[in-house]
């Protein structure tokens, strides 16, 4: 069974992490994975970096250019997870822009995918429509779930079209928002989130974009079957010693 | 039609809307009403009347007897210099603003590169008492200081773009980004024919006026309406597809579009994306980018601050994958070198981006007595200090 499937039927209140591969330096990408998962965290969205990231917010940007001006690549990235299943057991999803995918070519990203170990990704730029017609067989021959993103303003048609074509999670931005914003938990907030809980979707949902401590990360928790964590983190990381840093960071949540 | 968008937003490989999710409701309502809006008898009449009494078209076709002397052909000017704010931009922003106002929108966004979009938006927003915030990246606000000051003085917020390059592509991102985080009350008035459906089309059609008035004006003046060249200058390419759009059918009629090289474009800096570029996604459509091997966005170089961009407009990678349109390019030197052409044969002094196409004339040939068009998209007085400093004046 799909790893990340497996998770959502195991547990509660996921915890997931975002960082960006290759950042603070090229080779930390498996290290902050292994870090990762012994201080507790549920689920890892490893970045690829792309040069024109219009979704991220600038932490996240910043991170993408010094991990691309050290010269990380698709190609490295693949190479650095090579061993990524002899050390890391929780699952693990790629994140980043369509681009950098289509000129890797995108069958030979999905087999690079199952043949390191990932169980899933997130191509916030890859439409919808896109996806159904070129993508999914790929992805799905590879046994690679796709998530898909909601914000407050997406229609409900919409959200069931997207509950029907993924077989992961469904990614709940808590606003619509460039990443790094904080959550506000308004009553506008609280409506969408019970809104979306009360669709009864069948695919589980984790809230994203504003979760930075527990009181956020909770409150989250209480809508959905978790939340992910990506610019506090990446903020946390960016120096000292990486185990240190990361240890730190999530006895916050694990605490 | 052979050449217009289809049903799906595509023109031909070309085009779709490579957005996330938190731009999905912003783009579909555009999609959902920009036809019905524009093609509405009222929207029209407000259009073309603000063209007409407050931009000041048509502008003339104007036969450049010295030039036609020099090169044994008869060299037609389309005078987008003339418009008010000085360049073919304002033709779009009159049209955007009018339906960013149908659709109950507040506030105005927009990215620039030499400043001249961003004056139109500044201007249009001035004229409809709209909010205002206009990108630029920091490289263009040196450069092209003038305009940075017309644009403060219209009202509008100038805010610099400081990722990346610094340019064009940056002021375009982080347009995006804005609009991301405030997705209900601000429309976004892309300045040319890039980004996701239906921006491609839609600026399209705004900017189609230029062939339009071409068509009916060389029929007057030579008795057809159909030239045997239009040639015109691309950065993400409004003015060119302004230019094409009513003889893109018109198979007889060659179309040239001019890229602009920088300083050549095997030399590292050129903005030459036919040439150098490959098929992709950028800014929310997939079409021709300059990008690394690995899918990463090349920084461009070019003289000219309209043409310093690493892509074009899906629309234009479909006119050239298919033959349909020519695309050349000219250095940054050839472009300073036909500006002074232009300025001393036909006492006009032409915008960096326009002498791009201007240049190309140097490298035709001609049998004798062609009618050959070419879009003047704007004027230089933004380019002063460029040409002062190349020329030493």
């Amino acid at each position: 069974m799909n790893r990340i499937k497996q998770l959502f039927q195991e547990k509660k209140n996921i915890l997931s992490i975002y960082y960006t591969a290759g950042y603070p330096n090229t080779g930390d990408t498996i290290q902050i994975a292994e870090a990762l998962e012994k201080s507790g965290a549920d689920m890892l969205e490893i970045g690829f970096p792309y040069s024109d990231p219009v979704a991220d917010g600038p932490v996240i940007q910043a991170s993408s250019k010094q991990s691309l001006d050290q010269g990380m690549t698709l190609n490295l990235l693949f190479e650095q997870l090579k061993d990524l299943r002899k050390k890391v057991t929780i699952p693990v999803l790629l994140m980043g822009y369509v681009n950098p995918v289509l000129q890797f070519g995108v069958e030979k990203f999905c087999e690079a995918c199952a043949e390191v170990g990932v169980d899933g990704c997130i191509v916030p730029d890859l439409p919808m429509v896109e996806y159904e017609e070129f993508y999914k067989d790929c992805f799905e021959k590879h046994n690679l779930s796709n998530v898909f993103l909601i914000t407050p303003q997406t229609a409900e048609e919409r959200i069931h079209k997207i509950d029907g074509l993924t077989n992961g999670f469904i990614y709940l931005l808590s606003s619509s928002a460039t990443t790094g914003k904080n959550l506000e938990v308004g009553n506008t907030t609280e409506a969408y989130f019970s809104r979306i809980k009360n669709l009864n979707l069948k695919n589980p949902t984790m809230i994203g974009f504003g979760i930075s401590d527990k009181q956020t990360f909770d409150k989250a928790c209480s809508y959905a079957n978790g939340a992910i964590i990506g610019t506090a983190f990446v903020k946390a990381i960016a120096d000292g010693n990486l185990e240190e840093s990361v240890s730190n960071f999530m006895k916050k949540f694990k605490g | 039609m052979k050449y217009k968008v289809n049903e799906k937003g595509y023109y031909g490989d070309f085009g779709g809307a490579y957005i996330p999710e938190m731009l999905y409701p912003n783009v579909e309502e555009l999609r959902q009403n920009y036809l019905k809006i524009i093609d509405d008898a009222d929207f029209q009449k407000e259009f073309h009347q603000l063209l007409k009494d407050y931009v000041g078209r048509p502008s003339p076709l104007y036969l450049a007897k010295r030039y036609s002397e020099r090169y044994g052909a008869n060299i037609f000017l389309k005078r987008e210099d003339l418009n008010h704010t000085g360049a073919h931009k304002i033709n779009n922003t009159i049209g955007q603003i009018l339906l960013a106002e149908k659709l109950g929108k507040k506030r105005i966004i927009a990215e620039t590169g030499a400043g001249q979009h961003g004056v139109a938006t500044a201007t249009v927003c001035a004229l409809r008492n709209l909010e205002c915030v206009i990108y630029m990246g920091e490289v263009d606000i040196e450069r092209q200081a003038p305009n940075v000051a017309r644009m403060k003085m219209l009202g509008a917020k100038v805010v610099p773009a400081s990722s990346g390059s610094k340019t064009l592509k940056d002021a375009t991102n982080e347009a995006m980004r804005d609009w991301i985080n405030n997705p209900v009350d601000t429309h976004y008035i892309i300045g040319s024919v890039v980004g996701p459906h239906p921006y491609p089309d839609m600026v399209a059609i705004f900017q189609s006026i230029i062939s339009e008035e071409t068509k009916k004006q060389l029929l007057e003046q030579t008795g057809s309406d159909q030239p045997d060249y239009v040639l015109a200058c691309v950065g993400g390419g409004s003015n060119a597809m302004g230019m094409f759009y009513h003889f893109m059918d018109d198979e007889n009629v060659k179309l040239i579009a001019v890229e602009a090289a920088g300083k050549g474009v095997s030399s590292g800096f050129s903005a030459a994306t036919t040439y150098l570029g490959k098929e992709g996604v950028l800014h929310g459509s997939r079409s021709i980018l300059m990008q690394t091997p690995d899918g990463q966005v090349v920084e461009p170089h070019s003289v000219s601050a309209g043409l310093d961009y690493p892509g074009i407009g899906p629309q234009h990678a479909h006119l050239f994958k298919t033959g349909r349109g020519q695309y050349v390019s000219i250095t940054d030197e050839e472009s300073l070198d036909a500006g002074l052409l232009c300025t001393q044969l036909e006492g006009i002094i032409p915008a960096i981006e326009s002498a791009h196409a201007l240049a190309y004339l140097e490298k035709m040939e001609f049998k004798g007595g062609e009618n050959v068009v070419v879009c003047l998209s704007g004027r230089g007085d933004k380019d002063l200090d460029t040409y002062i400093k190349y020329f030493n004046l």
